[in-house]
């Protein structure tokens, strides 16, 4: 499949791969420009491939409360939202940005490699409740994002788009008659997500580039997420891993009054004690840590590089791994050698700097 | 198209080798270079190593992924590009000069002979690129 941008990427001379059945640009030259692109002025993303689902119906609210683990009542219209959505042993079926349009229209983004399952879950919980889920198939959806992301589309919007996006905090959006606007992002930077009909969309990548906004590829988006520390579905979780233990708990809502999809087993998992945790590693010596290696605790107990890769701006290798609890000094098993590690919070970069602090005092 | 230049013999794992007297340069062609992507780690054997054909002696990792360096003759190390444990972006941007990784003392220089030339390996390259 191709998103409508496909003869942008490939004019801009994109490199064009498979990303799960989409044919998307790896780079257009340089991944590592484009991550310092990013990280000091403005990149752009075309993540048109993303499956966005409208949501509308009398009982919303109460369909979405089931159905994922983050709470959508305490959003207020033009807010939104991260939540994990999970079956019924409390481990994660995809996670997603819910959007609050009103009490009545939700729009939410989910992941495009789980799309089919995604669509299927989603159909099947609505069936007990009155709502309507429809998935909007032709769109452009553009991220902009870095240091300067904000001030460039401001620019372009202009008129009172201009002061609205001027005034919005993150985790906030507004739409327009052809832009819908959000403050969201997965590169641990400032910047904007727009999704906007074909052939507005088009139009507004043309005036990016021509305004001198670096158009940004897969690599890029993978390293710039994976310093900021973000999970990616189907690597740092998926339907055999819990929340508790990909660094999520933060995004369940525990509220007696409300009964959710996987709640039951999450609070068995918690009342037994969770036993592993997704944490941060970075490679001390000169290297890259890449997804599959083996982390060795310094009892023996051993974990997982779910992603791995090379730090642009650390200039170190980083990765995510899980591993059993407790936590104490590790190396990780780089062609059967053990190199240490630091042992560190998930997330080494926000607003381009670094931003790491230490889980474990000691080295590996 | 990635260049392959004329004085150079290859191998059929996209090393290039520059025969000088009684040893070798050693480093990945131009093909393998641009299949990779960009480097930002190269792992170098230690001067002083005895290396046999065909192993495994050094390893370069690009932003995609980590590739073996294979050994194109029998023989010692003599001297590493020190230089790419900072600058690993040369093989990049210069694969057959800047970018070289290791200097070889030959043990049986009879093995030249068994390197593709360069017409052979342009042949290969073009055979892997559809």
């Amino acid at each position: 499949m191709r998103t409508a941008l496909y003869d942008h990427h490939v004019a801009l001379g994109g490199k064009v791969v498979d990303f799960h059945g989409w044919d998307l640009p790896l780079n257009y030259g340089s991944q590592i420009d484009e991550h310092h692109a990013v990280r000091q002025s403005a990149g752009m993303f075309d993540v048109s491939h993303m499956t966005v689902v409208d949501c509308r119906g009398s009982e919303v609210i109460s369909y979405l409360r089931k159905i994922l683990a983050n709470d959508v009542a305490k959003l207020s219209p033009g807010q939104a939202m991260y939540s994990c959505m999970l079956n019924e042993q409390g481990n994660v079926v995809d996670d997603l940005i819910a959007y609050k349009i009103d009490d009545q229209y939700f729009r939410l983004v989910v992941n495009s490699a789980t799309h089919d399952k995604d669509m299927a879950w989603l159909m099947h919980w609505s069936k007990e409740f009155d709502v309507a889920v429809v998935e909007m198939v032709k769109k452009c959806i553009i991220a902009i994002q870095g240091p300067q992301a904000i001030t460039q589309v401001t620019r372009l919007l202009g008129g009172e788009s201009a002061e609205k996006l001027i005034a919005l905090k993150p985790f906030r959006f507004f739409s327009t008659e052809d832009y819908f606007v959000a403050r969201t992002g997965y590169t641990g930077e400032q910047g904007v997500e727009v999704i906007a009909p074909v052939m507005q969309g088009k139009a507004f990548w043309e005036k990016l580039v021509a305004a001198g906004v670096q158009p940004c590829g897969l690599g890029a988006r993978d390293t710039l997420r994976l310093e900021a520390g973000l999970n990616l579905y189907g690597n740092d979780m998926d339907e055999t891993t819990s929340p508790l233990t990909s660094n999520l708990a933060w995004t369940i809502v525990w509220d007696d009054q409300r009964d959710f999809v996987g709640k039951e087993a999450l609070e068995l998992e918690r009342a037994q004690g969770v036993n592993a945790a997704l944490v941060g590693l970075i490679l001390q010596d000169k290297g890259v840590l890449r997804t599959g290696q083996r982390v060795v605790l310094k009892d023996g107990r051993e974990g997982v590089i779910t992603s791995g890769g090379f730090s642009p701006t650390l200039e170190k290798g980083i990765a995510l791994a899980r591993v059993s609890l407790p936590l104490m000094s590790a190396s990780v098993d780089i062609r059967g050698v053990l190199k240490p590690v630091l042992v560190v919070k998930p997330n080494f970069v926000r607003n381009g700097k670094a931003v790491y602090e230490l889980l474990v005092k000691e080295e590996g | 198209m990635s260049t392959v230049p004329d004085e150079l013999k290859f191998t059929p794992s996209h090393e290039w080798v520059r025969i000088e007297d009684d040893f070798a340069i050693v480093g990945i062609t131009d093909f393998a270079q641009t299949l990779l992507g960009e480097l930002v780690y190269v792992e170098l054997p230690d001067v002083g190593d005895v290396i046999a054909q065909g192993e495994s002696c050094a390893v370069v990792e690009s932003v995609k992924a980590a590739s073996d360096v294979y050994c194109p003759l029998n023989g010692q190390i003599i001297e590493v590009n020190e230089e790419l444990a900072d600058q690993p972006e040369l093989v990049n941007d210069d694969p057959y000069s800047n970018g070289w990784l290791f200097k070889i003392q030959m043990d049986n220089p009879d093995q030249v002979e068994e390197l593709l030339t360069p017409e052979e390996y342009q042949k290969q390259v073009a055979e892997e690129a559809h």
